[in-house]
């Protein structure tokens, strides 16, 4: 068979998942799991077949698999919809369908599968006691579609099927966010999701709509692999002064990115997304949507670098990027430091690891993105899967101990690593991964990338600005670490948590295999001692992406020891700090930092913020303004205010000129009408004389209109 | 000789409606039989229109042309081309899909069926007109029984206010509309009212200029153009659930398409000169909708004012002048249709059972209405232009063309896609989610086969048309090719 007719298979199995459970076997937990699981390892195989003929093709940047049909004919052209399998698609085909495959065997033991149903749980609440959770075909289904949206995205070839797989994650976020729909927290999460990604959204389509009103067409090859078209984008001035039509459609479609991928300011949406079951959570904020955001600037990397060459100053565009990155990366950072649940760490974490990809995309550090993006995916999922088998095994010891406490609360944890082993060894690894601890784990290379470009090429603020998140990074992955599995149990209900069952483990375990070898691949070349040994794989197959290679960072020892040192320096005082903390203890930054502590653990109020500058404002421009006050008032008034005048002019028509003076010769008349009034009543009302007059009114200023006017 | 397939889908409907006027009044599941017999060949043959339509030749097809009143250049000139079959065949179905949903309808059905069919044939006649009087004359047809439909069988506590509201303004939008068409005929020196000959007349570009107002905004009037939009929300939501569905679904169409036949292609010079305005008021329409949606608290004035919000779009379709934007807008008048639809005929039916709309008095009716809650979240879907859904078929070339004519509007009218999204998210959660109030609890009975055929229908062509867009985007543009041809330029 051919390559590409595999490609278009890819995503469709899910979908097919997705219809037969909503459809059939909803009824059917077992079969309903099954048709899930075993649609995603078909898709897995065909994208590892595809993934493996790729990587083996030579020239694959040149010669990409591609085909593609027509699908809305608009104007002149058709546009068209197709699939492409580049270096870069391949890469990312990879890690969705490894973390996909990971994430829906998960669920099987996350939900509860085999235990018996509690008579007590109810749809849309989350499983009181261990029992096997309610809705839990439809959970199969739901990530279904998800998967089915991600892969999409991945195999498209131009930005509106990507755009057709973005909405369907958008929309699976929300019903997933909301599962538990019976929580009023996930009920207000899955909405504020939803409206969050969909400002950027709406940014994004308008980029799209820019870029195929600019070039007629929305391929990615006929766009970014097309030095002419880049070219015509680069040198037409857009609508903005000073930006350049390719800078312009470049912001436009970050913005989508901000949405999607949580960047400030848009970020408020993510840690809220926690309101959804974990596997959830992993699904969001590792495998697909987030990453998702990244994808698209990495795809459009040649237009929203357009204008720039390598080692040259970077273009507004660029530095809005590279600053937006930069920021989130520092700023969700420091709030992760003062969050006591297990998951928004994890959610704040994601923020900030994604803010090092967007600064890398701004400071034109795309390899290094790329790595990163592939990196994190494998052990963010790793760290959430972990999280949601922690929150499990706590769950469990809370059932069985009847003590009041949250389970997801890191101070209620403490001293996990012995009853979960398996869980301990595999987060120890993702958190390390994500702290960036040298050599072994993938973090450390991908994240040295983009500290090392950013300092080869200049960039000293976004260099220093990330070096101080990796920082902070490494300090609140060892606090959480060590509040979780160090240390003596600080609650009854930790002593007793346990390990959690194989389907949940067993993707623990492929994943940090990932976690840790996704990093070798990527080795620079210049590398003391061990660069060189396994050659730098991964910086010669995605070149190949653009048109355009870029250059490998020659090796400098200062970002090296910056990385190495932030890294283990975090990890030690985080360490040091969080040990001892006893049953009960404060957190002892809280201490350290005062004031700013509750600001940290407030999120630094945006949430308060925005309510009160723009949802509160925006419900009163429309209550008030738009609908009292417009329609009602003034619209409505006026149209009142005419039909009131026009009984009044009635009034004195008929009483002061009618009556003395036409009616007296007229009452024969008026007998005739009066009784057909009565047989007419039926179907009239009241009213009928006053907007007749209405009616008049406005015709004779119609008449006047072509009178006084009329040319 | 072809049979006069057009003639018997326009006056299918009012032989079928008069003829119900002779059944025993009691005898209501014959006269429900009767009508769904009706609107089931009305539909059949619609669909036949639809599909028969040959691409390749192009033009208006299924053509018949009669004298009628030869003295004063009147005929009776029927076809269809691109831009008004989907509309002949959204009718067909609203009207089947309408009969369906009002099954229920213990009081006088004889009398609602008749009117709605009344008004199904003068929806049908304007759509395939292709003489100016005649358009009038079936326009007037297609409002008169509107306001007996809604002031017996409305909403008892606004039902008179709103039937008087809306038959006003669509009187005197007819009104101007009429004097702009009197004026063409006297100058257009041909002695006729066809449309085609009025195309070639060659008014001159101030002749154009003064006139085209009235005859776009009169018609516009029907089509919910703001500041003359009110009477829209009003009128759906004093309305029966069929007439709701068939007002915002196909009447709105009536006066968009007709405002496009009438003044784009007759006096396109006025267009070029007036689309400023147009664009302007549409852009308001669009975000002001969207706006007051989001703040209503009835479930159907929510779709109300979304109506006027999405109707926008269809003007700010056509007033790009561009192939683009005038296909967008084509394409959305037949998304918006059954998009319409499906919602008031949801809205329904959690009225028939709730007897409220308040929607934070409503809550949970997804476990007891599976499908119709199903049916709604679709219909949300399409109405926030979310790809896979017929919705942004439509959107997507509208948006493009207002970015190709003015990109300033497009920002501004993509305002209301998240405002849209905002408000059918909040509609969905509240009443279809969440906890069911406990006086509901055990109350609420199942929906009926037949709004189940109805909603699957609906919705079914909303995933269609979304997923396979060939299936309507080619015949729609060959129409908006054939307004291009008149307006010139691209």
């Amino acid at each position: 068979m051919q390559i590409e007719t595999l490609i278009w298979l890819i995503p469709l199995p899910p979908i097919l998942a997705f219809f037969t459970i909503v459809l059939g076997t909803n009824r059917n937990n077992r079969l309903s799991h099954i048709i899930a699981i075993g649609s995603m390892v078909v898709s897995w195989g065909l994208a590892m077949v595809v993934f493996f003929n790729a990587v083996t093709t030579e020239g694959l940047g040149h010669h990409p698999f591609h085909s593609s049909i027509a699908w809305i004919p608009t104007g002149d052209t058709a546009l068209r919809i197709g699939v492409l399998i580049d270096p870069l698609g391949a890469l990312a085909l990879f890690f969705v369908a490894w973390t996909c495959l990971a994430i829906f065997l998960y669920s099987v033991g996350y939900n509860n599968y085999g235990k018996p149903r509690d008579p007590e749980d109810r749809a849309g609440l989350p499983p009181r006691a261990g029992g096997i959770e309610p809705m839990y075909a439809r959970f199969f289904a739901f990530i279904s579609l998800f998967a089915f949206g991600m892969l999409t995205l991945v195999i498209s070839d131009n930005l509106l099927l990507l755009f057709v797989g973005w909405e369907i994650m958008g929309l699976c976020s929300y019903l997933l966010i909301g599962f538990w729909y019976g929580k009023p927290s996930a009920r207000d999460a899955m909405i504020k999701a939803f409206m969050t990604t969909r400002v950027g959204d709406v940014f994004m389509l308008l980029g799209l709509v820019y870029l195929y009103s600019a070039t007629g067409t929305l391929s990615y090859r006929e766009i970014l692999y097309n030095e002419h078209v880049l070219g015509m984008l680069t040198n037409t001035p857009s609508v903005i002064p000073a930006l350049s039509t390719a800078g312009l459609i470049g912001l436009l479609l970050f913005i989508g990115t901000v949405g999607k991928s949580a960047q400030w300011p848009l970020h408020v949406w993510l840690p809220d997304a926690m309101e959804g079951p974990t596997p959830v959570s992993a699904m969001i904020h590792a495998a697909t949507m987030v990453s998702a955001g990244v994808y698209l600037i990495l795809r459009f990397f040649p237009l929203i670098t357009a204008g720039w060459h390598e080692g040259g100053p970077l273009t507004p565009t660029m530095l809005v990027i590279s600053f937006i990155g930069a920021f989130t990366a520092l700023f969700a950072a420091t709030i992760a430091l003062a969050q006591n649940d297990i998951k928004r760490v994890l959610a704040y974490s994601t923020i900030s690891q994604l803010g090092f990809m967007v600064a890398a995309v701004g400071i034109g550090a795309y390899v290094a993105a790329a790595f990163h993006l592939i990196t994190h995916a494998f052990f963010k999922a790793l760290l959430f899967l972990g999280s949601g088998s922690v929150i499990h095994g706590v769950e469990h010891g809370v059932q069985h101990t009847n003590e009041h406490i949250d389970a997801q609360d890191m101070f209620n944890m403490g001293g996990l690593r012995k009853k979960m082993p398996v869980t301990f060894v595999t987060f120890l690894i993702g958190g390390f991964a994500l702290s960036g601890f040298p050599l072994i784990t993938a973090g450390f290379w991908s994240k040295d990338e983009i500290l090392a470009d950013a300092f080869a090429h200049g960039h000293l603020a976004v260099f220093i600005t990330l070096a101080l998140a990796a920082f902070l990074t490494a300090f609140y992955t060892m606090r959480q670490i060590t509040l979780t599995f160090l240390g003596e149990p600080r609650t009854k209900a930790a002593e007793h948590a346990h390990e959690s069952v194989w389907t949940m483990t067993l993707p623990l375990i492929v994943l940090s295999f990932f976690a840790i070898a996704a990093g070798w691949v990527g080795i620079p070349e210049g590398f003391p001692a061990i660069g060189g040994i396994i050659p730098n794989w991964f910086h010669d197959f995605i070149s190949g992406t653009l048109l355009e290679h870029p250059q490998a960072v020659a090796f400098n020892p200062v970002p090296l020891i910056v990385s190495i040192g932030v890294a283990l320096g975090g990890l030690l005082l985080g360490w040091l700090v969080y040990r001892r903390v006893p049953a009960g203890g404060e957190d002892p930054v809280k201490k350290l930092l005062g004031p700013i502590y509750s600001v940290l653990r407030n999120k630094y109020y945006f949430d308060e913020l925005y309510s009160a500058v723009i949802v509160r404002p925006a419900y009163w421009f429309a209550e008030t303004f738009v609908y009292r006050w417009i329609d009602r008032g003034v619209i409505d008034g006026f149209l009142h205010w005419v039909g009131r005048t026009s009984l009044r002019i009635g009034d004195f028509l008929r009483n002061s000129i009618d009556l003395p003076i036409v009616n007296g010769g007229a009452d024969f008349i008026g007998e005739g009408v009066k009784k057909s009034g009565k047989t007419a009543r039926v179907i009239q009302t009241g009213r009928v004389q006053e907007y007749l007059i209405i009616g008049m009114v406005f015709v004779g200023i119609v008449l006047s209109y072509i009178l006084v006017l009329r040319p | 000789m072809e049979a006069p397939i057009l003639s018997i889908v326009v006056f299918t409907p009012i032989v079928f409606g008069v003829v119900l006027f002779f059944f025993p009044a009691e005898r209501h599941r014959e006269i429900r039989i009767f009508a769904l017999t009706g609107a089931s060949i009305a539909l059949a043959l619609s669909l036949w229109a639809y599909f028969t339509y040959d691409l390749a030749l192009g033009g208006y097809q299924l053509v018949e042309h009669y004298p009628w009143v030869p003295r004063l250049g009147i005929s009776y000139h029927v076809g269809v081309d691109g831009m008004n079959v989907p509309l002949v065949l959204l009718t067909g179905i609203v009207m089947f899909t309408g009969v369906l949903v009002s099954w229920g309808i213990d009081d006088r059905p004889r009398e609602f069926f008749g009117f709605l069919f009344i008004l199904a044939t003068g929806v049908f006649g304007v759509f395939v007109s292709l003489d100016l009087f005649q358009l009038f004359f079936f326009y007037e047809i297609a409002v008169f029984p509107m306001y007996l439909l809604i002031a017996i069988w409305g909403w008892k506590v606004t039902r008179e206010y709103a039937a008087m509201k809306l038959t006003l303004y669509l009187f005197i939008g007819s009104v101007v509309a009429l004097i702009g068409g009197l004026a063409m005929y006297f100058a257009s020196g041909t002695h006729s009212f066809s449309l085609f000959a009025l195309e070639q007349a060659g008014f001159s570009v101030d002749f154009q200029r003064f006139w085209f107002p009235f005859v776009f905004f009169g018609f516009a009037v029907l089509g919910g153009i703001f500041p003359v939009h009110n009477w829209s929300p009003d009128g759906h939501v004093a309305a029966p659930t069929a007439v709701s569905m068939f007002h915002a679904g196909v009447l709105m169409k009536v006066g968009a398409f007709a405002a496009l036949r009438v003044g784009i292609m007759l006096l396109p010079e006025g267009a070029k000169f007036w689309a400023p305005l147009i664009l302007g008021l549409a852009t308001v329409n669009v975000v002001y909708g969207a706006f007051i949606a989001s703040v209503q608290s009835d479930f159907k004035y929510v779709i109300g004012f979304s109506s006027v919000s999405h109707m926008g779009l269809v003007i700010l379709g056509f007033a790009t002048l561009n192939l683009t934007g005038i296909t967008g807008a084509g394409i959305q008048m037949f998304s918006h249709g059954v998009m319409t639809a499906l919602m008031f005929a949801v809205v329904g039916l959690v009225y028939d059972r709730a007897h409220t709309r308040e929607i934070p008095k409503l809550g949970g009716f997804i476990k007891v209405m599976p499908l119709a809650g199903i049916a709604f979240i679709i219909a949300g879907l399409v109405s926030m232009g979310m790809p896979g859904f017929s919705g942004f078929v439509a959107e997507f070339p509208i948006f493009m063309g207002l970015w190709q004519s003015q990109p300033i509007v497009a920002i501004i009218a993509a305002i209301s896609i998240v405002i849209t999204a905002g408000y059918i998210m909040r509609v969905i959660g509240r009443v279809f989610f969440g906890e069911m109030p406990e006086e509901f609890k055990g109350h609420i009975t199942p929906i009926n086969n037949f709004d189940k055929i109805a909603l699957v229908i609906l919705s079914g062509i909303l995933i269609l048309v979304g997923v396979y867009p060939s299936i309507i985007a080619p015949l729609v543009e060959s129409g908006a090719q054939a307004v291009m041809a008149l307006v010139g330029g691209a």
